[in-house]
């Protein structure tokens, strides 16, 4: 671990208490109680289906729930998706990197990190633009500015995405599986302009199979079964002396080969 | 008996500059219309895919009415049938475009639907994770998208409409087969003015395809 370790009594910037979701008859998350702090990398893993994804897109309100409360940085969303101020104002202070990219492709690379900015912000063009360059340059992508995201290999849709969520100065970030959908050889690059944000500070909250990763970057792993926080602590404990069965077997399945 | 007939060549041409003057009418019923069309068609296409059945409905009905019935019916109904209602006479020029406004309306809502569902979720998930609004997201990020997938249909709605506009000589509007038919009352040239009445249509029509490819072509880069 190569970033500051946040206070761990910190003011959480993330509370969720006793949320539960369900997809009809399906109970997709069950009682979860969370809370992340400030500077904190949080990295949740768990079988497919596990409900793990379905989490984080809950955090931005891009999934309802049905009980329980969810707190972020200090606006609540409440049960069944009211589309309340709290949530546009979550959403403007969150930031979020999709599996597909979802990168808009009648847009430049520029335009995709300029629009937030200057929609929602109010940023002029000639800020956003100077913003927009600088976290390019960050992630690598600088002289595709003027390209369209079709032109761009995976890994650098993947690093305009994250600089698309950048752009609007975050207090949170979410990941909810960033690189399962990129060829093997660009999977580093994304993982390296994570671990760069991760050093500098920013509150993470990740969702991914890289096992590898979340060791290193991991503050805290959560581990997920069938919608149920089954585990949580250290990188370390988890991976090394895992206590629940279910993290035993989830564990011995994806890390032998 | 032995039966030659010869084309008129003559005939033909001599038919054109009457035949001509119906274009304007021809283009302003069917541009007319499509325009109206063009923003009913927003409206209910947009209501069609609302969350709500109360939006949902009002827009199902209209374009059930409006695709299951024929434009001719449309366009007599209008010009015949409503001023009993209004109680004085409907222009026919007016009563054409409003027929083709309906019409082609409830066809592009179904374009318009069709183009915004095929938008992949995740692009309107990105837009509102980056805290645009509903409407920015949409205006910013699904109908730019949308409305690229819809110009081939789009194109073909323009023509059909344009050939539509045919039916109206029956209201008398001096439209392209209007004219053809009052020329052919006087001269008896059916084969050569409506073979002209065809070549003209066949112009306007073909110069929209060109146009549309062209700015189908134009809309692809980046894509």
């Amino acid at each position: 671990m190569t970033h500051e370790k946040p206070a761990p009594d910190a003011t959480p910037i993330v509370s969720l208490s006793k949320l539960n979701k369900h997809y009809g008859e399906l109970h997709v998350l069950k009682d979860i109680d969370l809370t992340v702090v400030p500077g904190e990398v949080v990295v949740i893993i768990g079988a497919s289906g596990s409900g793990k994804s379905t989490l984080i897109r809950c955090v931005n309100g891009l999934e309802e729930f049905q009980q329980g409360e969810l707190e972020v940085d200090g606006n609540t969303l409440l049960p069944n998706g009211k589309a309340t101020r709290a949530l546009q104002k979550i959403r403007t202070e969150v930031g979020m990197v999709f599996q597909q990219f979802n990168l808009f492709p009648h847009l430049s690379v520029l335009d995709n990190v300029t629009l937030a900015p200057m929609r929602v912000r109010g940023w002029s063009q000639d800020q956003a633009t100077d913003t927009a360059r600088r976290l390019l340059a960050r992630v690598g992508i600088s002289d595709q500015a003027n390209k369209y995201p079709s032109q761009l290999s995976g890994g650098q849709q993947q690093r305009v995405a994250l600089a698309r969520a950048l752009a609007m100065e975050p207090r949170l970030m979410l990941f909810d599986e960033p690189t399962s959908a990129l060829d093997p050889e660009m999977i580093g690059e994304v993982l390296d302009a994570m671990r760069e944000l991760a050093n500098e500070g920013m509150t993470m909250m990740i969702v991914t199979h890289e096992m590898g990763f979340a060791r290193e970057v991991a503050d805290r792993v959560i581990f997920i079964d069938k919608g149920r926080i089954a585990e949580e602590g250290p990188p370390e404990q988890i991976f090394d002396a895992p206590q629940h069965p279910s993290t035993q077997s989830f564990l011995s399945r994806v890390l032998k080969h | 008996m032995d039966v030659t007939f010869r084309f008129d060549w003559q005939a033909a041409f001599a038919s054109l500059p009457h035949l001509v003057a119906g274009i304007p009418y021809t283009l302003l019923i069917s541009f007319g219309g499509l325009a109206i069309g063009f923003f009913i068609g927003i409206f209910f296409g947009l209501l069609r895919i609302s969350p709500s059945a109360w939006l949902r409905w009002p827009a199902i009905v209209y374009i059930e009415i409006f695709r299951g019935t024929p434009v001719l019916v449309q366009v007599l109904f209008i010009f015949y049938g409503l001023p009993q209602l209004l109680g004085g006479p409907i222009n026919a020029l007016v009563a054409g475009i409003a027929a083709i406004a309906v019409n082609s309306g409830a066809y592009i809502s179904e374009i318009v639907r069709g183009g915004v569902q095929s938008i992949e979720r995740g692009q309107r998930e990105a837009g509102l994770s980056l805290g645009l609004s509903r409407v920015q997201t949409f205006r910013d990020i699904i109908w730019p998208q949308a409305f690229r997938r819809m110009i081939p249909a789009l194109g073909n709605q323009g023509i059909i409409s344009i050939k539509d506009t045919s039916l109206f000589s029956v209201i008398g509007v001096g439209e392209l087969v209007r004219q053809g038919q009052i020329y052919i009352a006087t001269t008896f040239t059916a084969l050569e003015v409506y073979l002209m009445v065809a070549l003209l249509y066949l112009a306007i029509t073909l110069s929209l395809s060109i146009a549309l490819r062209l700015l189908e072509r134009k809309g692809l880069v980046g894509q």
